[in-house]
């Protein structure tokens, strides 16, 4: 009962170039596997086409199906690498969900046709502040669309940070509030008042977004808010699909006052057409009345999803990483010991006359299939508990940003394609090591 | 010790398996190394620094700066000892990406607030005597190859300056160090002083306000009355206070960030779990191809125990081996990840984390190696040797 000894594992340290070449041929494989797969679906098809035509191609399919029909016997070790390939794959989805998440809530509160002015060098809208004077002469700027009464659509608002205490944990945590101008609605047609009804300028009344409405405790209609020791009543739920979800909304001149502020954090405005946004930037920053930065909210939403995002999908990608290799050391074992358990049946196939590249492409096969079985398992368990799943983060402005898992089919097809890696890496070796049994140890063996 | 070679022996048995299985468990610990040290590190040191010290701030807001005229207020409550005070800055060095916090403080009070961050007396004195003067910790000049006398230009992203303009220029005059190596992560700081970013800042910007208050009480077992005083002091006024340890302080912001226990709890559940199931697997695998040899150790006299012991015994030194190599590999490589991700990422791993690997190794040891040597006392000697 021949189990390899570490010299079979390394290829034989004897054989340093054959080690090698194994190595190298695994190297290439993954590389082409990870970076462009499309590009190996023409030789995918090819072998499949081989698989169903030639005389070799069936003997492959012949012995992966042994091996696939006698998964039931050895249930217990293919479990093990069926649950350890799922839960590399439930991981790495459930993360990089995350970061999707994140990044498509806020990339979605920008977009080419709207501009932001704040002022020069503020990082986001709660470090910069424009006063009332540079506010009206913003608006007046060219490029900027004007609704039917000649108002131009720009909204000056007020960002403030509000204590309310979290939903989950109970203890106090960042709210956006934001005071918005009377032109806001033209301005955010993706703003929908989903419950109860719009703030009524001039009275201390607030909207809350849909989802700081879950967050946090006291966002809802009815209810009474401390900002700043006043008593605000929130009488509406509004709902945009983005960022701006995570925020409470009421008049900037009510919120200003709360805060004893004169001024405002910025002014975003709908602009004629996106190709004023460069006529509108010059305007603007060669006024020497004013020290602003202009960006389309494109570009400021996207800065502000960037080093979060980056730093959820590196952390990601290092955990995925550690994690596969844990899964690729129980992938070889369990492979291993089913060639072990296997080794009379294959060296009789090797004595009838089958050659040795059916024997190493059913090994693989049938640890790729597992493989895959494994991570469509990952993937769907991670797309049940997770597509959806409602958090919140700090963002940039201080506050607590509401987002939600968004496990897409391209991460799920990631997740996939680490599980075949995975089973690629712990098939490739014991298939090899499968072949090269030498058949008169193997049948004497027993 | 007698046990030994046997235990050798059955490890030695299938040396691939012995290997790969070993791999798994670094890989499983080394992964848990690093996720809790990054779990360890956002939950705030546990340690007795700073358990005397309360952080008042404004009730209503982070971003609601409290009046200076709070200073003597404060310092009039019973139960404090000292006080001192700073404001967030938030300047940009270069380049956004190189974020470090950076922020106004009263050099003298702020120093003797905070005494294990260690400035050399004359470096102290530069600062007290430089109106411009700033100090940054070690880490931080190593980062960017600072040394005393430099300029160090900010870019102001909240505070522009009288004329309007987002420059502000500081004099390096003091790297200081820390007193206790868990607390490096304060080595990542730069602090000036608060009277000249005061006269700096345009007027429009609240001067006369500062950010936080820090408070020395004379008895930690005090700090919740001390807090109640201080809060009540301001209760109804225009900018009322929310006090709380400075502990608490930090962890609200932790919390503010997300449940990162949650997180690295749940993938760590996710890594466990499989190594539990593939650790229990290649172990009762190993029992299984034995029974004959154990039958036989038993013929000899070895009693049921030892051979329990036995079992356990090789589930363990797995365990123990491959566990301990990974957090040392876990522990080896932060350093690196501090340095590629150009120092946002500081974290080491501290001796909780260490606690709680061996805490976990060891029950995983117990939870893998239990059944396969309970299978192997039960065995009846006369059918093993019979091979049924």
């Amino acid at each position: 009962m021949p189990w390899p000894d570490t010299e079979a594992i390394v290829g034989g340290l004897r054989k340093p170039l054959r080690a090698s070449g194994l190595a190298l041929a695994v190297s290439v494989g993954l590389w082409a596997w990870f970076t462009a797969p499309l590009m190996l679906l023409a030789p995918v098809a090819l072998f499949a086409v081989w698989l169903i035509a030639s005389t070799q191609g069936r003997q492959v399919l012949a012995i992966a199906w042994m091996g696939i029909v006698t998964i039931p016997q050895r249930l217990g070790a293919t479990s093990v690498v069926l649950v350890g390939i799922a839960g590399v794959v439930g991981v790495c989805v459930a993360l990089q969900a995350m970061a999707e998440g994140f990044e498509a809530t806020l990339r979605s509160a920008g977009d080419d046709d709207t501009a932001i002015v704040l002022r020069a060098g503020a990082d986001a809208e709660l470090s910069s502040g424009l006063d009332r004077a540079a506010v009206t002469l913003i608006a007046q700027a060219p490029g900027i669309l004007r609704d039917d009464r000649d108002v131009p659509i720009a909204s000056a608002e007020v960002v403030v940070v509000a204590n309310l205490p979290k939903r989950s944990t109970g203890t106090d945590a960042n709210v956006e509030v934001r005071g918005v101008g009377r032109e806001v609605w033209l301005l955010r047609r993706g703003v929908h008042i989903i419950q109860g009804r719009r703030f009524k300028p001039g009275l201390r009344e607030l909207i809350v977004g849909r989802g700081a409405q879950a967050q946090f405790r006291g966002a809802t209609p009815g209810s009474v808010i401390r900002l700043n020791n006043q008593d605000w009543r929130v009488v509406g739920v509004f709902s945009s699909g983005d960022a701006h979800e995570s925020e409470l909304w009421g008049d900037a001149e009510s919120v200003g006052a709360a805060y004893r502020r004169n001024g405002f954090q910025s002014v975003t405005a709908r602009l004629v057409q996106p190709q004023v946004i460069e006529r509108l930037a010059a305007a603007l920053t060669h006024d020497p009345r004013l020290r602003v930065d202009v960006q389309t909210t494109r570009a400021y939403y996207g800065k502000q999803s960037q080093r979060l995002t980056q730093v959820i999908r590196g952390v990601g990608t290092v955990v995925v990483v550690i994690m596969a290799l844990g899964a690729v050391f129980g992938a070889l074992n369990t492979t291993y010991a089913a060639v072990a358990g296997r080794s009379l049946e294959i060296a009789t196939l090797r004595a009838l006359g089958f050659t040795a590249v059916p024997v190493v492409l059913a090994v693989m096969l049938e640890t790729m299939a597992l493989a895959l079985a494994g991570g469509l398992l990952g993937a769907g368990v991670a797309w049940a508990a997770f597509n959806g799943y409602q958090v919140s983060t700090l963002g940039s402005n201080f506050s607590q940003v509401v987002f939600q898992f968004d496990v897409t089919p391209a991460l799920l097809l990631q997740g996939v394609q680490w599980a075949v890696g995975i089973g690629f890496v712990g098939g490739f070796f014991p298939a090899v090591r499968a072949a090269s049994l030498p058949v008169i140890h193997a049948l004497r063996a027993q | 010790m007698k046990y030994l070679p046997l235990l050798v022996a059955a490890l030695l048995r299938r040396k691939a398996r012995t290997l790969l299985t070993m791999l798994s468990v670094t890989a499983a610990f080394a992964l848990f190394g690093m996720l809790d040290a990054v779990r360890v590190a956002f939950e705030a040191p546990e340690s007795l620094i700073g358990i005397d010290r309360l952080i008042v701030a404004s009730r209503f807001s982070i971003i609601q700066p409290l009046p200076l005229g709070y200073l003597s207020r404060i310092q009039s409550v019973a139960g404090v000892k000292a006080i001192t005070y700073a404001n967030w800055f938030g300047g940009v060095y270069q380049d956004p990406k190189n974020f470090f916090p950076n922020f106004a403080v009263d050099a003298d009070t702020y120093l003797a607030m905070y005494p294990e961050l260690v400035l050399p007396p004359a470096e102290r004195k530069a600062f007290l005597d430089t109106r411009t003067g700033a100090i940054v910790g070690q880490a931080l000049a190593e980062q960017f190859g600072w040394k005393i006398g430099d300029k160090i230009p900010l870019q102001a992203t909240i505070f522009p300056r009288k004329d309007g303009s987002n420059a502000w220029t500081f004099d390096l005059v003091g790297i200081y160090g820390v007193s206790d190596p868990a607390l490096r992560g304060l080595e990542r700081q730069m602090l000036f002083r608060w009277d000249y970013f005061d006269e700096g800042r345009d007027p429009r910007y609240r001067p006369g306000t500062v950010g936080w208050y820090a408070v020395r009480i004379d008895d930690p077992t005090h700090a919740s009355r001390v807090a109640g005083a201080i809060d009540r002091q301001f209760a109804n006024s225009a900018d009322e206070t929310k006090t709380q340890s400075e502990r608490d302080f930090q962890r609200s912001f932790a919390k503010q960030v997300g449940d990162i226990g949650l997180i690295v709890t749940g993938i760590m559940g996710a890594v466990f779990f499989t190594l539990l199931l593939m650790t229990g697997n290649a172990m009762s695998q190993s029992i299984r191809e034995r029974i004959p040899e154990l039958a036989v150790l038993k013929t000899i006299g070895f009693s049921d125990l030892a051979v329990v012991g036995l079992v356990l015994a090789e589930s363990g030194a797995l365990l123990v081996l491959g566990g301990v190599a990974g957090m040392a590999l876990a522990w080896s490589t932060l350093p690196a990840v501090r340095d590629l991700s150009a120092g946002q990422l500081d974290v080491t791993m501290q001796p909780q984390s260490w606690e709680l690997g061996l805490c976990l190794i060891f029950l995983i040891a117990l939870a893998v190696g239990l059944p396969p040597a309970l299978k192997a006392k039960r065995i009846s000697i006369v059918d093993a040797l019979a091979g049924h």
